[in-house]
């Protein structure tokens, strides 16, 4: 239980931080140090493979879209300027955060909570999630497999404009 | 004699774990090995470097370091006026990082500054963990260990980054997204080529893997997995992908100290430099470890009579035997150009290891095809790899001629 809330306070105390600070730089790496918590936590809860696959696409991957992305967007300057555009903008913003948040504390709430204590041996072994993953779940993989290379080619198409002077 | 050998360190780890309290046992267990790993790769870092340098110094017709020897000590009543053939030139060099100034830059972030060296290097330690370094020797048993080691090297990735972006210097930011570029590009092939020995062995865990290689034919044919058409394909992308993903020439392009000044290494001086490549070694020599155990049979001995060297011995002679190799390569071949490094990846290495992984697919459904069917299993396995390899090698050199550079 104490390891648990170790891992929690550290990873909230990491993503409060990401979006508490104005340099997004340290915003984007506190970020993946959120991320990398939640790995933490998957390995305290005894799913080893989630805990590597979420190192693996979060820490690895998904981290050096978000870096590419400030960096390429943000000309100069990285810091995210402190007050808000309009006050349709701000009201929008605390809507939409209001509704996620009222949906995620929702689903906590209405959740069974299972208090259990931390299991170090998995309890279904690699084979066994990849045999379910191809077995019963390959639609769903499948599905999300699609889902994703869609994602990437409308990426490739909205990022890939053709203007005149480029052409050599 | 050999299985009593093969257990003395563990015999030794329990000895000392025995000597304390019963609620230390745990930590003092898991604290001995990971000494153990860092004093032993400590040190084979400590002697890579000096035989890297005396290995080039001889490709390139010169002697290399062999100057330092032991300094005078006045509690000694002697002198050793013996050169050592230059072999204490690894810790000269340390005490000459520990003493040296450490120069931080004015505009830098400090602390992405300070973090980068220190993250590198502790990352580029944990693939260690999960290596089979012997029969009986391997740090964690993990199930997933091929997963843990890939997931904890992809962090090394963001140190880079935060060296190239907190030492505020266009150049080291300009060689840090090369650098990204070039991991991220080289982490497919390295991750694809690795997956046909999954398939055909059926585990993620690596002292599984080391273990099915295990055995002879006809009393003297290893069954490494190097040793199969599927697997010998998977070994040569595996080699050019490590030596791309440790940042070695032909690959350094990084570093590239002829254009970008040694890229996210310039503003670095002192133990902080001497904290990167070391990492650069430690990553390299964990990679060379898990080609090692993955495809030239981890700690098995390559001949039955020759069982009775111990398996760490093994492992350690075939890690010695990849790092001379990388060191080789790195005299003989000339740097890439960054457009043909990622071609390099993108049209030839990862089209080759997907065909890769079909041909383990087909190498994983055919285990009981015996006799005449043998042979054509082993001559179907070889041709998906041979023939791709012919066509896309054609298809990609025929319209290249070589590059005029007119403002040069």
């Amino acid at each position: 239980m104490i390891a648990l809330a170790i891992i929690a306070l550290l990873t909230i105390a990491a993503a409060s931080a990401a979006f508490l600070l104005r340099n997004l730089i340290h915003s984007a790496l506190l970020l993946v140090g959120a991320w990398a918590g939640i790995a933490a936590f998957y390995l305290w809860a005894g799913a080893e493979f989630v805990a590597f696959a979420q190192v693996l696409v979060y820490v690895g991957a998904v981290s050096m879209v978000v870096l590419f992305a400030v960096l390429l967007t943000r000309q100069g300057a990285t810091t995210a300027p402190v007050e808000y555009d309009s006050l349709k903008r701000a009201v929008l913003g605390f809507i939409t955060a209001g509704g996620v948040g009222g949906l995620l504390f929702g689903a906590i709430l209405g959740s069974p909570l299972d208090v259990h204590t931390a299991n170090p041996a998995p309890a279904v072994s690699v084979k066994e999630l990849g045999l379910l993953l191809m077995g019963p779940h390959a639609a769903a993989l499948l599905i999300v497999g699609v889902l994703l290379t869609v994602a990437l080619l409308g990426a490739v198409v909205i990022a890939a404009v053709d203007k005149p002077e480029d052409a050599p | 004699m050999s299985d009593f050998l093969e257990v003395i360190p563990l015999i030794a780890r329990d000895w000392i774990v025995d000597l304390f309290p019963a609620q230390l046992q745990w930590l003092v267990h898991h604290l001995i090995t990971i000494a153990v790993i860092l004093t032993v790769f400590g040190t084979f870092f400590a002697f890579t470097t000096v035989a890297e340098r005396k290995l080039l110094g001889r490709l390139q017709n010169r002697l290399g370091p062999n100057r330092a020897g032991l300094p005078k000590l006045s509690i000694l009543p002697f002198h050793l006026k013996h050169k050592l053939w230059g072999l204490t030139q690894p810790f000269a060099d340390a005490v000459k990082a520990l003493t040296k100034e450490d120069v931080v830059p004015d505009a830098a972030d400090k602390v992405l500054h300070f973090l980068a060296p220190v993250c590198i290097v502790a990352f580029s330690l944990l693939g260690f963990a999960v290596l089979p370094f012997g029969r009986a020797l391997i740090p964690v048993e993990l199930d997933a260990a091929l997963l843990y080691f890939f997931a904890a090297g992809t962090a090394t990735e963001l140190a880079i980054f935060m060296a190239g972006w907190g030492s505020r210097n266009k150049y080291s930011l300009l060689a840090a997204m090369r650098a990204l570029a070039q991991l991220i590009s080289y982490e497919l092939p390295l991750i694809l080529s690795v997956v046909p020995v999954v398939l055909v062995v059926g585990t993620l865990s690596l002292s599984e893997i080391a273990a099915a290689q295990g055995g002879w034919t006809l009393g003297f044919l290893p069954h490494w997995h190097v040793f199969t058409p599927w697997g010998f394909a998977g070994f040569i992308i595996f080699l050019i992908a490590a030596l791309a993903e440790s940042n070695r020439s032909p690959f350094d392009l990084p570093e590239a100290e002829s254009e970008l000044i040694a890229g996210h290494l310039t503003e670095y001086s002192g133990f902080k430099y001497a904290l990167f490549f070391m990492a650069e070694y430690f990553g390299l020599t964990a990679l060379s470890g898990l080609g090692v155990t993955i495809f030239l049979g981890g700690w098995q001995a390559p001949f039955a009579f020759l069982e009775f060297i111990p398996s760490y011995l093994w492992f350690m002679i075939k890690l010695a035997g990849m790092i001379m190799f990388f060191i080789w390569v790195r005299g003989t071949l000339l740097r890439l150009r960054i457009d043909q490094l990622t071609r390099l990846s993108w049209q030839f290495l990862v089209p080759l290891a997907l065909i890769n992984l079909v041909n383990g697919a087909f190498w994983a459904l055919t285990p009981d095809w015996t006799g005449a069917m043998l042979a054509a299993r082993w001559g179907v396995s070889a041709a998906i790899v041979v023939i791709p390899f012919l066509i896309l090698g054609r298809r990609l050199s025929g319209d290249r001629t070589p590059r005029t550079y007119r403002y040069a």
